[in-house]
């Protein structure tokens, strides 16, 4: 007993300040929020496809942009009519759809002009697939939540976590934010066992055939009003198992987990550090405002 | 017997294609029950159509650990089905069910033949006569099933109650006796081998990096080392010991982890909350080195992507110093309560004997007193160079596997200290030629949970015809059940936390 209480002394206070205070320092080879040197791909060999080819997920759209600056269409893309809408994105020579990156690199170690880099930027959370696609820099950052949902989860927000394929990584980064050193119970933010308890869904996984029951079962099991979040490229968009759906368990393409439920916060990252995950959080509860 | 009947290769390793033997379905079999029967274990088992011409292959790849190396042979399959060895070698039994899956062979005589993870067979031949296009739901059949009066059946999942994977349980209880527990798997299956049919490529390193997320290094590790194989090319020293350095930081990290957990299901929260925290301060050194926490974009094939520069391996070995104290005070608080250790001793046993017949690998293995650890027994890369001692504990228990998860964090420190000391110069990288056309390669590397084996075929075009990956927890998901039998129920989440097993790595 008393090794036990020394012990606790010695380990001593050990909660990130964040957000309050900073976050934790975030290593100099974090890869954070895309940056592109020359906005527009002006810099860009003529023709230069490397950062777009080099990508394993299609997340790299180049030149995409229609010539009356209307609404334009990611090519390989099949989901985004919306993206070219975005206004910040109208002029842009090369976007990054943040749903789909892994964050893994190849991008930048394939750009031959180095236009290409990672911000150690971790805010990326968005509420809107859409808002995931930026020209450089963070997405459109996540708003908090209506006021009538708000006066509702404001200061209780319960999560039941599904995993529906996802590889333990994003998992294990959720699962972090109940240790001590994230304390996510701080703003009454908590894993339960049951969707009865719960007031949201925490999804991570591209969605499995063999998952797909399951979580539409426990979507359905979690009792109004609730909230549903994508943790992870491979739940916001399929990831890595979006393409080739021919190789997929029922020949299926893997779409994530908006295929099957409404998703009102994205979280990307592959996976995403534990600090994007709970900016994003504490962003849809207005906690953090700051853009 | 053995010498001629199969190709003897070295772990991360290849050849041609026809260098392997082929036999006869009857001989193939003699074979292989013979060296399992003089205490080779299987790595791999697995069916292949390596020419793409749907004349589908049989492939053994057997574990010589006395003599540091792999045998390998080959059959044609006539027919659609082929004699099983599950009965009498029962690690054989999740890779039959496999192939049956995939392929639609029968494995006549096997004594539990059930799908292992419920999807449509890759090539339209059903094994169990469904039709096609019928669809098949997880986890629905047959269950082995206790009978008697005021037995009764458990049943749990795919969704737990934690922040974990799905999976399905069924336990065969009197009262709270467990005399039977059965594990249904599938509910992740992404279709990973597939995928990375057609490759080597970028996208295939990071399928590969995603096959049981938390091994990343160990999953990486071993298609970049297929790739260098096939390809007749080798990693860059340099590189070599950090993959090293990063493949145990991610088993300390994962041990820590799991260390806290253990003590989390004995609720006692003092080792609990101090290694879930200092798991994280670990999974940061891996960030130091690459970005991620989990080593994401480290590997290549050919080397690494990022250096360990001399401010960095201070900084590292720094950081490892305060982790070692703090781990050492948080976990002998655990061996210190007698009322942790009671929980812990002589629950969940799994003894020697039924380990080896499981075919069960890694720390289950080490705890069960089997002297199993590739870095040992298949030395590669910097094992090469640098020995860590293989660590194992003979009580059999959850107090074992916690005991050789320890040993194995302070072994691996010291490793890392003496590595960051002792960096070879040189690239980072080597270039690497295409693969060369109709080989066969093989990579086993020692994830924190054990034995990770990927084996690659390439067909005429040089491309993966077929490729194989064996997570440890494929072995391993029997140990759980059986150590299971004769417990309490209440026993279970200790049991299991023991164990940490995939369900991704598994289902794939």
């Amino acid at each position: 007993m008393l090794d036990s209480i020394l012990a606790r002394m010695r380990q001593g206070y050990r909660t990130t300040p964040f957000p309050k205070g900073p976050g934790p320092k975030l290593p100099d080879r974090f890869r954070g929020a895309p940056l592109i040197a020359s906005p527009g791909g002006t810099g860009c060999p003529a023709g230069c496809r490397a950062c777009a080819d080099a990508c394993p997920t299609g997340a790299i759209a180049i030149g995409a942009v229609r010539a009356n600056g209307g609404a334009s269409r990611h090519e390989g893309s099949e989901s985004l009519d919306a993206v070219g809408r975005d206004a910040r994105n109208k002029e842009a020579g090369i976007s990054f759809d943040l749903g789909k990156c892994l964050f893994c690199g190849d991008c930048e170690r394939a750009c031959p002009n180095s236009i290409i880099s990672h911000s150690v930027d971790y805010r990326l959370s968005a509420c809107s697939r859409e808002g995931l696609v930026t020209a450089g820099g963070p997405p459109l950052l996540a708003t908090p939540m209506s006021r009538k949902l708000l006066s509702v989860l404001g200061r209780s927000l319960k999560l039941r976590e599904v995993s529906a394929g996802g590889c333990n990584a994003c998992e294990a980064d959720a699962n972090v934010l109940s240790t001590i050193g994230w304390d996510m119970g701080r703003f009454g933010i908590q894993f339960v066992a049951s969707p009865r308890h719960a007031d949201g869904l925490l999804v991570t996984g591209p969605v499995t055939p063999n998952m797909e029951l399951a979580l539409e079962k426990t979507w359905k099991a979690i009792p109004e009003p609730k909230i549903a979040i994508a943790v992870g490229a491979c739940a916001i968009s399929g990831g890595l198992y979006c393409r080739d759906a021919a190789a997929g368990p029922d020949g299926k393409a893997l779409k994530g987990a908006g295929a099957v439920i409404p998703i009102d916060l994205y979280v990307p990252g592959c996976p995403p550090h534990p600090l994007t995950t709970l900016d994003g959080l504490l962003r849809i509860l207005g906690r953090i405002r700051e853009r | 017997v053995t010498d001629q009947a199969f190709l003897f290769l070295a772990n991360g390793s290849s050849c041609r294609l026809d260098a392997i033997p082929v036999h006869a379905m009857v001989d193939f079999i003699a074979a292989v029950t013979d060296s399992l029967a003089a205490g080779m274990r299987l790595s791999s088992w697995f069916a292949a159509d390596p020419r793409g011409d749907g004349r589908l292959e049989l492939f053994a790849l057997l574990a010589d650990d006395a003599r540091n190396g792999l045998l390998v042979a080959r059959s044609p399959v006539e027919g659609g089905s082929f004699p099983s060895i599950s009965a009498r070698f029962p690690q054989a039994q999740a890779f039959e069910r496999e192939m049956a899956e995939e392929f639609g062979l029968v494995p006549e005589g096997h004594p539990w033949m059930k799908p292992l993870r419920y999807h449509p067979s890759w090539t339209g031949r059903d094994a169990w006569g469904r039709s096609p296009g019928a669809p098949i739901a997880p986890a629905v059949g047959d269950f082995y099933r206790v009978e008697g009066a005021e037995v009764h059946e458990v049943a749990v999942g795919p969704v737990h109650a934690g922040v974990i994977e799905p999976g399905h349980f069924r336990f065969q209880c009197h009262g709270e006796k467990v005399y039977h527990l059965e594990i249904a798997l599938g509910f992740q299956h992404r279709g990973v081998e597939r995928r990375l049919e057609g490759g080597p490529s970028r996208a295939c390193l990071r399928i590969a990096e995603t096959a049981a997320g938390d091994s990343t290094i160990a999953h990486g590790g071993a298609y970049c080392r297929v790739a260098e194989a096939l390809s007749g090319g080798r990693s860059a020293v340099r590189a070599d010991a950090i993959r090293g350095i990063a493949l145990e930081l991610e088993r300390i990290a994962n041990h820590v982890g799991d260390l806290g957990a253990i003590a989390g299901d004995t609720g006692y929260l003092p080792t609990s909350s101090f290694c879930g925290r200092i798991r994280g301060d670990v999974l940061n050194m891996t960030a130091l080195l690459c970005g991620s926490r989990f080593g994401r974009g480290l590997l290549e094939p050919g080397g690494v992507a990022f250096d360990l520069d001399e401010a960095r391996a201070a900084e590292l070995s720094r950081r490892l110093g305060v982790a070692a104290r703090e781990i050492g005070e948080a976990v002998d608080l655990m061996w210190e309560s007698s009322s942790v250790m009671a929980r812990l001793e002589d629950t969940g046993l799994l003894p020697p004997g039924t380990a080896a017949e499981l075919g069960i690998v890694g720390v289950a293995a080490r705890a069960s007193g089997l002297a199993r650890d590739v870095r040992y027994n298949q030395p590669y890369g910097i094992y090469r160079f640098s020995q860590i001692p293989v660590s194992t504990c003979d009580s059999c228990d959850v107090f074992a596997r916690a005991f050789v998860r320890k040993l194995e964090i302070d072994r691996s420190m010291a490793f890392i200290e003496e590595r960051l000391g002792n960096l070879p110069g040189g690239g980072l990288s080597s270039r690497l030629g295409a693969p060369v056309p109709s080989s066969f390669a093989l990579a086993l590397e020692e994830g924190w949970r054990g034995e990770v084996c990927h084996a690659a075929i390439t067909g005429p075009d040089g491309r993966f015809a077929r490729y194989k990956i064996v997570d440890p927890s494929f072995h391993n998901w029997p140990a759980l059940a059986w150590a299971l039998r004769g417990e309490e129920i209440s026993d279970f989440p200790l049991c299991n936390k023991s164990f940490n097993l995939s369900y991704c790595g598994h289902d794939l």
